[in-house]
C-alpha cells in the first residue's frame, strides 16, 4: 500500500499535492463539553476517507461542521481553497447522505432526487436527464414515481445516495451510510458504494462506528476518540501498525502486554513481558529500560502441540482454557503459566471430524510468532 | 430507529390486536358485552335518539304549518308527500332572507377566524417546536392553561378591553392616537377577536402535535441540497404540516360556525350568527320547528367538513 | 444546531402569550377596583369580593355546578373508559362503526344542536313516561355526561393504543383469565388516563353554558348560567372578582394536576423502558 509517493492512489504521500479539504485547528464546544478538540486534517481529491470511532467521539460533529450544520468554535475548514466559515449549508459544495436518509416523505423518488438540482435553477429537461442517469447508476430506474414509504431499506439508501450525488458535489458526506441495513445487505452495499465512488470520482467522507466497514471502504481512516484523531492511515497501516493501545483494541482484537525494553537495536527491539521475550524486527525510538506496551494480533500467533526445536524469543507455553468455534476460524483461549489468558485464532481448514491433530480443551500447547508480528505501542 | 423496524411494528400491531381480541372473545363474552352495552345504550338514547326527534319535529310541524309552496309541485303518493314537505321546509328556510344571510355570515366569520387563527397559531406552534426541550414543555403548558379556565370569563375579559370606556380605547386616547372612543364592542371585529382568542389553542395544539413528528433532518437535508430557509419552509415544512393545518382548522371552524356566546356577548344584535339565531328562536320566540329545521341545516353544513376531516385523518394514518 | 428559533418566531411567541394572558391579567386587576364602572379606576378595594361572598345566588350556583361537575366527571369517566376499552381492545363487534361515530360526533357537534336535541328528548320523554319530572340537576348532568364521555373515550383510546398489548399478553400467557387481566393489568395502567379524563370532564362541565341553558329548568342556575345572565347586560365588577377566584382555583388545580401527571408520565416512561428492555 505504501507504494510510489507520487502515485495518484496515495496523494497524501505527495508533499506537493494540494488537499481538497483542509481542516486546521478545528474545535467544537457545546457548553462545557468539547466534542472536537483542535484537529488538523487534509483530505485529497478522490479519496474515500473514513472517520471511525465510537459514539460520542466527535466524528458526526466533524461531519456536520463540514456540511455547515454546525459552526466551528475555533479553527477553519476550507474546501477547494475556499474558507467555509461563513458559507451556509445551502451554498457549500458538499452534499450529505443522512443516517436516517432524510428522504422527503411527500415527494416521489424522482422529485426527491431532482430537489437539489431545482435549487440551482437548472432547466427542467436537464434535470430530468440527470435524474434518469443517477437513478440508473443506483439501479432504481423503475422507481421514479414511488414514494419513500413504498421502498425497502436498501432502496431508500440508494435514493438518498442518488439525491446527494446528483448535484455532483466536490465532497460527498456520508453519515453511517450502511448502519440501517442488515448484515448481508450491508456487506454487498459496501462494494457497490466503492464502485459508485470510483465511477463518479467524487471525494467521499464516511462516518462510521463499524471498523469492518471502514476497513473495506476506505482509502484512509482517521480513528477518533474523545474529539481527537488517534491515528490516521490506510486500513493496512491502522491494522498492522496501530500506534496506541486504543487503536489496537478498537480495530480488530489484540493481545497486549506491558514490558520493559531490554535491547534497542537499529533494526530491532527486544522487550521482556509476561509472555516471555518478544523480538520485534522493526526499529522504533525507545530507550533500554523503558516501560512499553506490545500488541500481537490473535491470528499472528501459531499454536502447536509439538515443542519448538530450539528455545528463543517469541515463544510461550500455555494450556487450552476454552475454544470458540466460529465456522471459518476458531478462537482459542490460552492460559499461560502465569495464569494470564490470551486469544489465538486459527483457520479451520480441515473439518473437525477428520482432523487428527486437533487441539482440544485442557491440552498443553506451544505458541510462537514471527519477528514481524508484534507491534510496539506508544501509549 | 430504522424504517424497517417501524414498518415491522406497524405490521405486527393489528395482528396482535386481532389475536388477543379473538382469544378474549372466546374465553369470556359475558362481561365483554356489558362493557360495550352500557356506553352504547347511553349514546343511542341520549345522543342519537334526540336527533331523530329533532328531525321528526321539523318535518311534522311543517305539515301543520302548511307552507305557501305546496301548490308548486303536485304529488299523488302519500309517502313522497312527506318528503316534499320536508324539502319545502328547507326551501322555506333558504327563501327567508334572515336565515340565508345568517348562514352565510356565520360561514364568513368562522372562515376568516379560522384563517386568522392559522396565521397567528402556525408561527407560535413552530416557535414552540424550535425551542429547547424544557422551554417547549413550559410554552405548551402556557398555551393550554387558558383552555382550563372558564370560556365565558375569557370572553368577558374582552368586554372590559373593548368597551367604549374600556382599556384599549383608554390606551389609544392616552397615546394621543384618537380623540374620542371608537366603537369596538358589538361589532364583527369584536367577534373575530373573541373567536381567535378562545379558539387559538385548538389551532396550536394539533399543529404542534403534527410538527413534533416532523423529522428535523429533513430541513437539514433540504439546506444541504441548496435550499434557502424560505424555500425549505414552503417546499418541505408546509406540505408536511398540512394534516395539522387541516385538523386545527376544522377544530376552529366547526365550533366557531355554531358559536353562540361570542356573537351574543361581543357582537350584540349587530352580528348575525346561526348559533345565536337558533338559540334565540328557541328561547325567545319559542319557535321549535324553525329552530329544529335550522339545527338540521346547520348539521348538514358541518357534515361536509367532518367528512373532509375524516378523509384526511384516514390518509394521515395511512402514510407514515 | 442549524435553524434555531428565528427572531420572528420568538416575537410571535411573545405576542401570542401576551394576547392570551393580558386580557386575563386586566380582568384580575379590575376585580380590585373600587369603582362600580369596571373600566374606570377608582382605587384598590376588596368590596366586590365582599358582595360576592354575601350573594346567596352565587353560592347556590357554585354548589349546583360543583355537584353536577363531580357526578358528571365520575359517570363520564366510567362510561368513557368502557367505551375506550371496547373500541381499542375488543376488535370487531356488531355496530362498531356506529359506536365509533357516536363517540366522535359529540366532539365536533355545535353545542346549540346538542342542547336543542337533548331538550327535545327530555320533553318527549316526559310526555311519554313522565320522566324527568323537573329539568335541572338530573337533565344537565345527563347532558354533560353525554358529551364528556366522548372526551374521556378519546383519552382512554390513545392511552390504550400507546400502551400496546405486550403486558396483557404476558398475563394471559401466565394463565390469567381475561377479566383478571383487565382488572389487574389494564385498568391500573389506565389509571393516569382515567384521572386525566375525570379532570377534563369536570372542567368541561363547569365550563358549559349553552347546553345547560337548553336543558335546565326554572330556578336551576349553574354558575355559567348565572354569570352569563349578569354579563349580558354589561360589565360588572363582582363578576371580575368571581373570575379572579375561578382563575386562581383553576391555575392552582391545573398546576398540581400537571405536576402529578408529569411525575406519573415519567414513571410510565420508565416502566415502558424497563418493559422494552426486558422484551429485548
Amino acid at each position: 500500500m505504501t507504494g510510489d509517493p507520487a502515485s495518484s492512489d496515495t496523494p497524501w504521500l505527495d508533499q506537493g499535492a494540494e488537499p481538497l479539504i483542509k481542516i486546521r485547528g478545528v474545535t467544537k464546544k457545546f457548553g462545557d463539553f468539547t466534542a472536537v478538540n483542535n484537529v488538523d486534517l487534509d483530505i485529497f481529491q478522490g479519496e474515500l476517507f473514513c472517520l471511525l470511532g465510537g459514539s460520542g467521539c466527535g466524528k458526526s460533529t466533524l461531519l456536520r461542521m463540514l456540511s455547515g450544520f454546525e459552526t466551528t468554535s475555533t479553527g477553519t475548514i476550507s474546501i477547494d481553497g475556499i474558507d467555509m466559515s461563513n458559507v451556509p449549508p445551502y451554498e457549500r459544495p458538499t452534499n450529505m447522505m443522512f443516517q436516517s436518509y432524510a428522504l422527503f416523505p411527500h415527494m416521489t423518488v424522482e422529485k426527491n432526487v431532482a430537489f437539489g438540482l431545482k435549487q440551482d435553477k437548472i432547466p427542467a429537461a436537464q434535470v430530468a436527464e440527470r435524474v434518469d442517469d443517477i437513478l440508473k447508476l443506483v439501479e432504481l430506474q423503475d422507481y421514479h414515481k414511488r414514494k419513500p414509504h413504498q421502498l425497502s431499506g436498501g432502496q431508500k439508501q440508494r435514493v438518498a445516495l442518488a439525491r446527494a450525488l446528483v448535484k455532483q458535489p466536490k465532497v460527498l458526506l456520508l453519515d453511517e451510510p450502511l448502519a440501517a441495513l442488515d448484515k448481508k445487505l450491508r456487506e454487498q452495499t459496501q462494494f457497490e458504494l466503492m464502485n459508485i465512488q470510483e465511477k463518479v470520482g467524487i471525494t467521499f467522507i464516511v462516518v462510521t462506528h463499524d471498523q469492518e466497514e471502514a476497513m473495506t471502504l476506505s482509502s484512509r481512516i482517521a480513528v477518533m476518540d474523545e474529539g481527537e484523531f488517534v491515528q490516521i492511515g490506510t486500513p493496512t497501516e491502522i491494522y498492522e501498525f496501530p500506534e496506541t493501545r486504543f487503536v489496537a483494541g478498537f480495530i480488530g482484537s489484540a493481545n497486549m502486554f506491558e514490558g520493559r525494553v531490554v535491547e534497542d537495536g537499529p533494526d530491532h527491539v527486544r522487550v521482556m513481558t509476561d509472555l516471555g521475550e518478544i523480538y520485534i524486527d522493526h526499529g522504533q525510538s525507545v530507550r533500554e529500560g523503558n516501560r512499553v506496551w506490545v500488541a500481537i494480533r490473535p491470528e499472528k500467533i501459531h499454536l502447536s502441540k509439538e515443542p519448538p526445536t530450539e528455545p528463543g524469543p517469541n515463544q510461550a507455553i500455555g494450556m487450552v482454557d476454552d475454544i470458540g468455534y466460529l465456522g471459518n476460524t476458531s478462537i482459542y483461549k490460552i492460559k499461560l503459566e502465569n495464569d494470564r489468558i490470551i486469544d489465538v485464532t486459527a483457520p479451520n481448514q480441515i473439518r473437525p471430524k477428520t482432523r487428527t491433530h486437533r487441539i482440544t480443551w485442557e491440552e498443553k500447547v506451544y505458541l510462537h510468532w514471527d519477528a514481524s508480528s508484534a507491534v510496539l505501542l506508544n501509549k | 430507529m430504522t424504517d424497517r423496524s417501524v414498518s415491522a411494528a406497524v405490521d405486527v400491531a393489528p395482528h396482535h390486536a386481532s389475536a388477543l381480541s379473538r382469544l378474549m372473545r372466546r374465553m369470556q363474552s359475558g362481561w365483554r358485552s356489558i362493557v360495550v352495552f352500557i356506553p352504547y345504550v347511553w349514546l343511542l338514547l341520549f345522543f342519537l335518539l334526540p336527533f331523530f326527534i329533532v328531525a321528526k319535529i321539523s318535518v311534522a310541524q311543517l305539515v301543520i304549518a302548511s307552507p305557501p309552496f305546496t301548490d308548486m309541485i303536485k304529488w299523488t303518493d302519500d309517502g313522497v308527500m312527506s318528503i316534499r314537505l320536508a324539502f319545502d321546509n328547507f326551501a322555506y328556510i333558504f327563501e327567508d332572507d334572515l336565515y340565508v344571510k345568517t348562514y352565510i355570515n356565520s360561514l364568513k366569520i368562522s372562515s376568516i377566524s379560522t384563517i386568522l387563527c392559522l396565521l397567528i397559531g402556525y408561527p407560535i406552534a413552530y416557535g414552540i417546536i424550535r425551542s429547547g426541550p424544557v422551554t417547549r414543555k413550559l410554552l405548551l403548558f402556557a398555551i393550554i392553561l387558558p383552555f382550563w379556565t372558564s370560556f365565558l370569563l375569557r370572553v368577558y375579559a374582552w368586554m372590559g378591553l373593548l368597551a367604549d370606556q374600556g382599556n384599549i380605547n383608554n390606551l389609544l386616547i392616552w397615546l394621543g392616537l384618537i380623540d374620542e372612543p371608537i366603537r369596538l364592542m358589538y361589532s364583527e371585529f369584536a367577534v373575530y377577536v373573541g373567536i381567535v382568542y378562545t379558539y387559538l389553542p385548538f389551532m396550536i395544539l394539533p399543529l404542534y402535535a403534527n410538527m413534533e413528528k416532523l423529522d428535523a433532518t429533513l430541513n437539514e437535508a433540504a439546506a444541504d441540497l441548496g435550499s434557502r430557509p424560505t424555500n425549505t419552509f414552503l417546499k418541505i415544512t408546509l406540505p408536511l404540516t398540512m394534516p395539522g393545518i387541516i385538523a386545527g382548522s376544522l377544530l376552529v371552524f366547526i365550533p366557531a360556525t355554531g358559536e353562540y356566546v361570542i356573537p351574543d356577548l361581543l357582537g350584540g344584535g349587530n352580528v348575525l350568527m346561526i348559533g345565536r339565531l337558533l338559540f334565540n328562536e328557541f328561547h325567545q320566540n319559542v319557535d321549535w320547528p324553525t329552530a329544529s329545521a335550522v339545527a338540521i341545516v346547520l348539521l348538514f353544513l358541518l357534515v361536509l367538513p367532518m367528512i373532509i376531516y375524516q378523509y384526511y385523518q384516514a390518509k394521515a394514518t395511512e402514510e407514515p | 444546531m442549524y435553524g434555531r428559533r428565528s427572531r420572528f418566531l420568538t416575537f410571535m411567541l411573545g405576542a401570542g402569550l401576551a394576547f392570551l394572558y393580558v386580557p386575563m391579567i386586566m380582568l384580575v386587576i379590575y376585580s380590585f377596583n373600587y369603582s362600580k364602572i369596571v373600566p374606570v379606576w377608582g382605587g384598590w378595594s376588596l368590596r366586590w369580593y365582599e358582595s360576592l361572598f354575601k350573594s346567596e345566588d352565587v353560592w347556590n350556583a357554585v354548589v349546583l355546578s360543583l355537584k353536577i361537575a363531580v357526578v358528571n366527571a365520575t359517570f363520564a369517566t366510567l362510561l368513557g373508559t368502557l367505551a375506550g376499552l371496547a373500541m381499542v381492545r375488543f376488535g370487531k363487534f356488531r355496530g362498531r362503526t356506529l359506536f365509533g361515530g357516536m363517540l366522535v360526533a359529540p366532539l365536533v357537534m355545535p353545542e346549540v344542536i346538542t342542547g336543542l336535541s337533548l331538550l327535545v328528548l327530555f320533553i318527549t320523554l316526559k310526555k311519554l313516561i313522565g320522566w324527568p319530572e323537573d329539568r335541572g340537576f338530573t337533565t344537565i348532568t345527563i347532558a354533560h355526561i353525554t358529551f364528556s364521555l366522548a372526551y374521556v373515550a378519546v383519552i382512554i383510546q390513545s392511552r390504550l393504543t400507546g400502551m400496546g398489548e405486550t403486558l396483557e399478553e404476558a398475563a394471559l400467557d401466565l394463565g390469567a383469565k381475561p377479566f383478571r387481566v383487565l382488572t389487574d393489568i389494564t385498568l391500573p395502567r389506565l389509571a393516569p388516563g382515567m384521572v386525566a379524563g375525570w379532570l377534563l370532564a369536570f372542567t368541561l362541565s363547569l365550563d358549559d353554558l349553552v347546553i345547560a341553558s337548553f336543558v335546565t329548568g326554572p330556578g336551576a342556575n349553574t354558575l355559567p348560567i348565572l354569570i352569563f345572565s349578569r354579563i349580558r347586560l354589561g360589565l360588572r365588577p363582582d363578576i371580575n372578582a368571581l373570575a379572579t377566584i375561578i382563575i386562581l382555583v383553576v391555575a392552582t388545580g391545573v398546576a398540581i394536576a400537571a405536576f402529578i401527571m408529569y411525575r406519573q408520565q415519567k414513571q410510565f416512561q420508565r416502566d415502558m423502558q424497563i418493559a422494552f428492555q426486558e422484551e429485548k
